[in-house]
């Protein structure tokens, strides 16, 4: 943080002016503004509660254990359980194929590029981040999931014996399962993986990297010894980020996987469902118990997405003290 | 190098000499397999895209309506999806850019204490909202709350809600850039803090402010999910942004994908290319003028 300039409104360099001054509207103005993010974030909160309501009282069943979904069912039976279960083991995939990728662009660019390559590579990455979701799922849906087939099979071929990679009913061509959603998840949640670990990897002291190299380190050793170990929370803080992201996706999943409300293990498989996904292709066609119901179920995708965002920030404020604290 | 003296100093490299060198080496090419591994995919996702949809892209494809044309059939074109995605991004933009230009200003200005601090952690919260939760919300509370159906104005909310703290983020940056120095020289002249920001600030930052802006609208001009539950879509062209459902690119090109007909699909991916066009020339936009600003980043 650099230091606060002077201002006018402190101390003995205050303007005066009566009750209504021009530095008094700017400064009520500004915060209003700022304000406003606190009210949007309460407000995205309470009318998801208040509308989700309706919900809540019509599902006969529990919410929380059940696993079908049909809220516009008389009597309405609906649950959470099977679109969490794939929304969490999609985005833990996801996470497990980008994490790696991630940081060793993060490394790539900041310890072995040259600069002006590490520029166009920043650029390119960047460039990753900006393709809308919609046209991965396109891309997912048309490119990958055919081209992924002979690899799913012989996944269920060779490592069937693994119950993620069984396929009690074999693997249809094409198989749009969580593995391939995994795929375009792990791509698209990449770039903010990379950016936020290269800002942490850039922030180590060049001086403690510079003297492992002094004491005949190679470059690998250089990176672990002397930069992971500092960079720890930042990475898992970013990690934490691409959670978020990845969580939230809707279009892309939306668009890859084929449907179902199955809970299982099965990764090759079509089948299963995002909480996202399951309220992008069940609104249309929803009556009014079930928008309240897709609704509630947006509202603990909204407090999960909220629980992991405030983690990863923590995380990487806790970091940012640290390293400010340690100078 | 290889002089007796220096080959007499060596020495003998032994099995543990090797391995360093040989995981070394492995490590470097561990990274350059990642970095190839991340950028195969945008390639591929751009090439498999300008192969698609460059042969079904036509003047009378950006000129044209849906109206009236069966998803089974070749014809219609994306002219509706076009007005709407443009409305919706302008009209979020007219909502989210004065709003968070004055946070940023808030944050920047008056930056210390607990509230600036607390908003400025609510804004990178409020950066992880999963869009599909932003629909949601304008749902609830425009459509739902007060009964006013779908349209392009309720889409360009949702988006608002998107857009605004990358706003507030990307201005915030640029503002930081501002010498100090600037600030206090015009306080010196007795300028107030007001007219300060007005004549000696924003001037000063205008470029930059200008590429975040724009990278914030690149941000949601493809969002699809919250459109979804809010303009819904029309295969008619609506120029009314404030009243009944409109198309939108994103929407467009998400509808058609799930049609079972070729036509369709190829329509699909002509308009992901117009989209993609469009989206990277807000970035090459910003990126130009970034390049032009006077102040430098780090």
């Amino acid at each position: 943080m650099t230091a606060e300039p002077i201002s006018p409104t402190s101390g003995a360099l205050r303007h005066r002016g009566g009750w209504w001054s021009g530095d008094r509207a700017f400064r009520t103005t500004t915060l209003a503004c700022g304000g406003l993010v606190l009210a949007v974030l309460a407000a995205i909160a309470l009318f998801l509660v208040v509308q989700a309501l309706p919900a809540f009282r019509a599902d006969s069943t529990s919410f929380w254990t059940t696993r079908t979904w049909q809220p516009d069912a008389t009597p309405a039976v609906f649950g959470i359980a099977a679109v969490a279960f794939g929304s969490l083991l999609s985005s833990a995939i996801a996470l497990l194929l980008a994490f790696p990728v991630a940081v060793g662009v993060a490394l790539f660019i900041t310890e072995m590029a040259p600069r002006r390559v590490a520029n166009l590579l920043g650029y390119l990455t960047d460039a990753l981040a900006a393709v809308p979701s919609v046209v991965f799922g396109l891309w997912g849906l048309y490119w990958l999931v055919p081209r992924l087939t002979p690899l799913q099979q012989w996944l269920a071929d060779h490592l069937g014996f693994i119950p993620l990679f069984s396929a009690p009913q074999g693997v249809p061509s094409p198989s749009r399962s969580i593995f391939a959603v995994s795929i375009v998840l792990a791509i698209m949640i990449l770039p903010i993986i990379a950016a936020m670990s290269r800002e942490t990897i850039r922030q180590v002291d060049p001086q403690i990297k510079e003297a492992a190299l002094g004491l005949g380190a190679t470059r690998w050793e250089v990176v672990r010894t002397a930069v992971l170990p500092v960079s720890r929370a930042g990475l898992f803080g970013a990690v934490i980020l691409g959670l978020g992201r990845a969580l939230g996706e809707t279009i892309a999943v939306a668009l890859v996987l084929g449907i179902s409300f199955d809970v299982n293990a099965h990764l090759l498989v079509p089948g299963k469902n995002t909480i996202a996904a399951n309220i992008a292709t069940q609104f249309g066609e929803a009556g009014s118990t079930g928008r309240a119901a897709l609704i509630a179920s947006g509202l603990v995708l909204f407090a999960m997405t909220m629980v992991v965002s405030l983690l990863a920030r923590w995380m990487l404020g806790r970091e940012a003290r640290r390293r400010g604290a340690s100078r | 190098m290889t002089g007796p003296v220096a080959s007499g100093l060596r020495a003998a490299p032994g099995w543990r000499e090797t391995r360093r060198r040989v995981t070394d080496r492995a490590f470097r090419a561990a990274l350059l397999l990642a970095f190839l591994a991340a950028v195969a995919p945008l390639l591929l996702v751009l090439g498999y895209t300008v192969y698609r949809g460059a042969s079904h892209l036509s003047a009378a494809f950006l000129t044209h309506s849906m109206a009236g044309v069966p998803p089974s059939s070749a014809g219609g074109g994306i002219y509706h999806a076009i007005v709407g995605t443009v409305e919706m991004v302008l009209l979020s933009s007219l909502i989210s850019v004065p709003v968070g230009l004055l946070a940023a200003l808030y944050l920047t200005e008056f930056g210390r204490g607990w509230l600036p601090r607390s908003i400025r952690f609510f804004v990178d919260v409020m950066t992880g909202i999963p869009s599909i939760v932003a629909g949601l919300f304008v749902y609830a509370f425009l459509v739902l709350g007060l009964h006013r159906g779908y349209s392009g104005f309720a889409g360009a909310l949702a988006l608002a809600v998107l857009q605004l703290p990358v706003v507030i983020r990307a201005s915030e940056d640029m503002l930081n850039l501002v010498p100090d120095a600037l600030r206090e020289a015009s306080y010196a002249l007795g300028i107030p803090q007001w007219r300060t920001v007005l004549s000696v600030v924003l001037p000063t930052s205008a470029a930059g402010l200008t590429t975040g802006v724009m990278l914030a609208v690149a941000r949601v001009t493809g969002e699809t999910a919250p459109l979804l539950l809010t303009s819904f879509d029309n295969t008619f062209i609506n120029n009314n942004p404030f009243s009944g459902p409109q198309s939108a690119l994103s929407v467009f090109i998400y509808n058609s994908a799930q049609q079972a007909y070729a036509p369709a699909v190829d329509r699909a991916w002509a308009a992901a290319l117009t989209l993609i066009v469009l989206v990277i020339a807000l970035y090459a936009g910003a990126r130009i003028l970034a390049r032009r600003s006077a102040l430098r980043q780090r």
